[in-house]
């Protein structure tokens, strides 16, 4: 599993591995939104929160056809599935790696770029923490959707399609963290159960992912 | 010895269906005429909302067939990757359109009485918004439906995705309601009578209610019958060329 674990990094890292493709998406939305919004400080720092959550979904939601499709298309995937690594393993580790590549740098940037958006200082903690709990919910409900649509050449649309109701419960509680953080008020229900879907999310979701692939390899 | 899984025979099922579908049609339609006909015209104007309170006949039944007709989808998912009956699966594809369509009548049908009432279209209401949610679940499943070409892997996808949307879809439901407080009204229908709607619109609105039960079942029971014969047709063809 580890070893698996450092090659989808490796892959994921190496040129053309789309590594830096959400870094530069998420990058992107948030050097265009004062250009469509205006530049106004009390207007920015208030959608800030909202902002910076959006584009680190939209973001992960760019690489995740990535998961699979690859390893699918070389032939690598059906070599894993006859593996002596059960399914929920695989499933697992790539989310893990998807997360590792994908969610953690967003993680990180995400406090720089909430300094474009000049979000409140009693924010940043929030934000940051808000992003690292949800994001892995990200990744992990992202894993299930590119299991699913496996199978399907060019189901990219596809893929968001399906994708983005699944977002919605951890977008709701990861930006009224997020948001709430920033105003001063407090945070603890949105926080508790933004961690409830992420655990919730991360426990089940696997064995889903697991038999869709299943059913798609057969 | 008769149980309920010999109509999971596909000849059966057609057969039945054949013998039922009349029936369950000229219902359906008596239901409608007489609930919207009788709500329409025969039952006074709101004291507040005038007569746009006749809306409700279509928007609440709509909005029940709406949620329902995914229940069922979820029952049928069950079904067929349980016991692996190909009727099951090909009803619950056959019921997606009609519920999708469902959806949209209720957030039109909503929107159209919103305008007057609430003095706006749309709002970023929990139901509101929940219901927007469903019609996307909707959407996903019809499309992912018709991106796989083998059947057999569709229905299992379908059921998988199915079932996954089922909690998300709840999740949403009260995540939604934590994020906005609501504007729209409470329950129309509830066994808590103090909530209902008065009497006098209430015995209108269950005939309706009928009336969409009636239709769905007659729709979906005609667009299953149809997709199993067009599958059945589909493997004539195939075996003639083979020979």
């Amino acid at each position: 599993m580890i070893a698996l674990l450092i090659r989808d990094i490796r892959l994921a890292v190496r040129a053309g591995g789309g590594f830096g493709l959400g870094l530069a998406f998420f990058l992107i939305v948030v050097v265009l939104v004062p250009f469509a919004v205006g530049p106004e400080t009390t207007l920015l720092s208030r959608i800030a929160p909202g902002i910076l959550w959006i584009g680190a979904l939209l973001a992960c939601l760019l690489s995740l056809d990535r998961i699979f499709a690859l390893d699918r298309e070389d032939g690598s995937l059906d070599l894993l599935a006859s593996a002596p690594l059960p399914m929920e393993g695989i499933v697992t580790v790539k989310a893990l790696a998807h997360w590792i590549t994908t969610g953690l740098p967003l993680v990180v940037a995400a406090p720089v770029l909430a300094v474009l958006l000049s979000l409140p200082e009693a924010g940043f903690l929030w934000l940051v923490l808000s992003l690292l709990i949800g994001t892995p919910a990200l990744s992990v409900i992202g894993t299930f959707g590119a299991a699913l649509t496996v199978g399907i050449k060019r189901g990219g649309l596809l893929l968001s399609l399906l994708v983005l109701p699944l977002y919605v419960p951890t977008l709701i509680f990861g930006a009224e963290v997020a948001r709430r953080g920033a105003e001063g008020l407090e945070v603890d229900t949105p926080l508790f159960l933004l961690g409830a879907i992420t655990l919730f999310s991360v426990a089940l979701l696997p064995f889903a992912s697991a038999a869709v692939l299943r059913m798609n390899l057969r | 010895m008769s149980s309920i899984w010999e109509y999971a025979n596909p000849k059966k099922f057609i057969e039945t269906v054949d013998k039922v579908l009349p029936f369950v049609s000229v219902l359906a339609a008596i239901g409608l005429v007489a609930g919207l006909i009788w709500g329409f015209f025969f039952t006074p104007d709101d004291y507040r909302q005038g007569s746009t309170v006749k809306i409700i006949y279509l928007h609440v039944p709509s909005a029940l067939m709406a949620i329902n007709a995914w229940l069922m989808m979820l029952v049928a998912s069950l079904v067929w990757l349980i016991r692996r009956h190909h009727v099951s699966a090909l009803a619950a594809r056959a019921a997606a359109p009609v519920g999708a369509v469902m959806t949209i009548i209720a957030l039109l049908t909503g929107a159209i009485w919103g305008q007057p009432m609430w003095g706006t279209w749309w709002a970023w209401d929990p139901r509101l918004t929940s219901f927007l949610i469903l019609f996307l679940f909707y959407l996903g499943y019809i499309a992912l439906w018709s991106a796989i070409e083998n059947d057999d892997t569709a229905a299992d996808l379908t059921s998988v995705l199915c079932i996954v949307g089922s909690v998300f879809a709840v999740l949403s439901r009260y995540a939604v309601n934590f994020w906005n407080q609501g504007l729209h009204q409470g329950a129309s229908l509830s066994l808590d009578k103090e909530e209902n709607v008065a009497d006098v619109f209430y015995f209108p609105l269950l005939v309706s209610i009928g009336g969409f039960i009636l239709l769905f079942l007659a729709l979906v029971l005609l667009r299953t019958r149809t997709e199993i014969r067009a599958r059945r047709m589909r493997a004539l063809l195939i075996r003639e060329r083979m020979s």
